[in-house]
């Protein structure tokens, strides 16, 4: 690995529509979606997917605990995670210490008549715990899909999100393997790059987004960056006191590969163990250096052609 | 709480199977195999059976992989989480016809520097067959780009922005700039077919000239169109791709100029080809030393360079591009040989480029990539931060 510490360069400013060229923008919008409280009963989801008109995903059951949704996808634009997770009979999980392994995701079964763990004896018991998250696009400082973007399509808005104009995208599908947390996609039959829009259309108006109008649990938080950073912090300290060490922000440090994600999160585990990559990187950090590699590459083709013609007489 | 306690349900289990009850409801013998229990699709997943792209269009990567007999894996297997063994990226949605425009760029720009040299030092039949097969080439790629679009109709949205940012963009201006001069510099090779008399006279007297100075032209994009494309795949969150960025430029820049050279050998007499064989040589050169790169510097993220599809593709590609380069050195009096040498060069480059996507796609496919090179960065940035 030609440069492995790489960190992107110095990280944009925190206010990436000033820096996209609004003026006067209004303060940065988010979500916050703190995983300790949601329930999964994915109102998020089907909030989503009535305000927004997104189609249908199939009737799918996938075996994955109660996910059946599997992705974010064009057509999910809020995905809520399952993890089942065996623990050891009569050991609550706030008794472990977040500097222990992390339990591997196991699947239990689930969904099934009984809960896990019930065997016929006592010895064979096990306990469990579940994580459940919804997933969402990041809407990040620094977004490898709108900057990769040929066609202007994805843009950035005065609230700082990342959003798609439906109506220029051509369907390249550059954005969708240049975003480090695999989100954008090209829905199939239509072509296009489809993503969650932070309910550009809502919050215009001074509404709440969909997603966090519907969570009963208020695990999805929508308001200021900022504000909602503070609030983070709190609920990390008040878990900490309250004897879950485990808990952690993903996605609020400007300082991150991403220079900080508008939609962050509180988990109860490593990053990975909701499909979340531990630490995203823009791809268009490197690309200077990809430039310049490039430029040496066409240098040594063009040394190559010449030294082909006057390297012999035939 | 189950109104049956599930030990009941044992007997219809396999007796293999250790996981935990899962209580379904009871399942007579003989009961329709086609439904699946919940959880089975996850199971097959998980012991490794499954393979190749689910309803969801995710292909979750096996855990465990059967290694190829001769295929020795540098890097242990680590251990890692995930969720599901889903992918944590999204697979590239391009398909074959971005591979396939990665070896037309590049054997347009080959081309059109064996033309532009034809064209300098004297050499026609060079400069024809190079002019020829840049336009053939670069047609082919436009087809082959709109083609892979979502919505091919809105091609021309591509044209709306400049964007320094996005390689795709870049690439749209160098196409721009490459393609109409690629094609004046064809064209002009039609003058002599032009009557020498009446309305066509100016023509044919004026397309020499502008075709000279197309093809200069021309040339002066095509190492950067020869290049571009390997900026294209690793300004990607695809991890094979993506650290392999220091070298994928000298593997495309040698296999560009090595398929240019390969498509002279086939349509140049002996005579005039002696550029080309050289330039094979060069171009191979490149390629071999950028490939060995991508293939031993990047750790975790070279295997799949090395394994699988990918892996067969490649070593193909070195095979061919060996015996293309010896062919043409050996045979350089026969046309025949010659021709065969070129053949076996563009092969290589063809079966080059495929390995490269191919690897990349593998890569995004599996959450392993992305999961333990970000573990492994961290850990050295946490360790680094102690440091100092
Ligand atoms: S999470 Fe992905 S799709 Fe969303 S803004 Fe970031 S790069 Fe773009
Ligand atoms: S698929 Fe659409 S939104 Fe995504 S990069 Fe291409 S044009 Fe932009």
């Amino acid at each position: 690995m030609a440069d492995p510490v790489s960190r992107p360069d110095p990280p944009v400013a925190d206010d990436p529509a000033t820096a996209a060229g609004w003026v006067d923008a209004p303060p940065r919008m988010g979500f916050f979606t703190d995983t300790s409280v949601c329930i999964g009963c994915k109102a998020c989801e089907v909030a989503c997917k009535e305000w927004n008109g997104v189609p249908t995903s199939g009737l799918d059951l996938l075996g994955m605990s109660y996910d059946n949704t599997g992705a974010l996808t064009a057509n999910s634009w809020r995905h809520v995670a399952f993890v089942e997770q065996p623990r050891p009979a009569g050991h609550p999980p706030a008794a472990s210490t977040g500097a222990e392994p992390t339990a591997r995701t196991e699947f239990l079964g689930m969904p099934g008549a009984a809960p896990p763990g019930r065997t016929g004896s006592a010895d064979g018991r096990s306990d469990f715990r579940w994580l459940m998250m919804s997933d969402v696009c990041k809407h990040c400082t620094r977004a490898g899909c709108l900057d990769v973007c040929p066609t202007g399509a994805l843009f950035r808005t005065e609230f700082g999100t990342v959003v798609v104009q439906e109506d220029i995208c051509n369907g390249c599908g550059y954005c969708v393997s240049a975003c480090p947390y695999g989100v954008i996609d090209r829905r199939a039959d239509d072509g296009r790059a489809w993503k969650c829009t932070l309910c550009y259309d809502r919050i215009g108006a001074g509404m709440t987004p969909a997603c966090a109008q519907a969570c009963p649990t208020e695990s999805i938080q929508y308001g200021p960056l900022d504000e909602l950073r503070d609030r983070a912090a709190a609920r990390v300290a008040a878990l900490h006191e309250r004897g879950v060490p485990e808990a952690r922000l993903y996605g609020h440090d400007p300082a991150d590969g991403v220079g900080g994600d508008g939609a962050f999160f509180l988990l109860l585990d490593e990053p990975e163990v909701y499909g979340l990559p531990p630490d995203p990187q823009v791809p268009t950090a490197d690309l200077g250096r990809m430039w310049r590699r490039a430029g040496v590459a066409a240098l040594a083709m063009a040394a190559g052609a010449v030294a082909a013609f006057l390297g012999g007489r035939r | 709480m189950s109104p049956r306690p599930p030990a009941e349900d044992e007997p219809h289990r396999p007796s293999t199977d250790d996981r935990p009850p899962a209580g379904h409801g009871p399942r007579a013998p003989g009961e329709d195999e086609s439904r699946r229990p919940v959880g089975e699709r996850f199971r097959r997943f998980r012991d490794g059976v499954s393979s190749g792209a689910n309803e969801s269009g995710v292909t979750p990567a096996a855990g465990r992989r059967r290694r190829r007999a001769g295929e020795e894996l540098a890097v242990p297997p680590a251990e890692f989480t995930s969720y599901y063994g889903r992918p944590i990226l999204k697979p590239p949605v391009w398909t074959w016809e971005i591979a396939a425009y990665l070896f037309t760029g590049g054997l347009a720009a080959g081309s059109s520097l064996l033309a532009v040299g034809g064209q300098l030092t004297g050499r026609p039949a060079l400069r024809r067959a190079g002019r020829v097969t840049a336009l053939a080439a670069v047609t082919a790629s436009g087809v082959l780009l709109v083609k892979d679009l979502g919505r091919p109709e809105r091609f021309h949205h591509m044209l709306r922005v400049a964007k320094p940012t996005s390689p795709m963009s870049v690439g749209t201006w160098i196409l721009t700039a490459y393609g109409p001069a690629a094609g004046l510099a064809a064209i002009a090779e039609v003058a002599p077919l032009l009557p020498d008399r009446g309305p066509w006279r100016p023509v044919r007297r004026v397309l020499p000239p502008v075709g000279w100075a197309a093809g200069v032209a021309a040339a002066a994009v095509a190492p950067a169109l020869g290049t571009y494309t390997a900026v294209l795949l690793s300004d990607t969150a695809v991890p094979s791709w993506h650290d392999a960025y220091p070298d994928l430029p000298l593997v495309f820049a040698g296999s560009a100029l090595a398929s240019g050279a390969g498509a002279a050998l086939i349509a140049v007499p002996p005579r005039q080809a002696g550029p080309a064989r050289r330039l094979a040589v060069a171009g191979a050169a490149l390629e071999l030393f950028g490939a060995h790169r991508v293939e031993t510097r990047h750790g975790l993220l070279a295997e799949p360079y090395r394994t699988g599809r990918p892996g067969r593709l490649l070593r193909a590609g070195r095979a061919l591009t060996a015996a293309g380069v010896v062919g043409a050195l050996l045979g350089a009096r026969s046309r025949v040989v010659s021709a065969l040498s070129g053949a076996a060069l563009l092969a290589a480059s063809v079966a080059t480029r495929f390995g490269v996507f191919h690897a990349g796609v593998a890569s995004a496919r599996d959450p392993r990539y992305t999961v333990l090179p970000q573990r492994e960065r961290l850990q050295r940035r946490q360790a680094g931060e102690q440091d100092g």
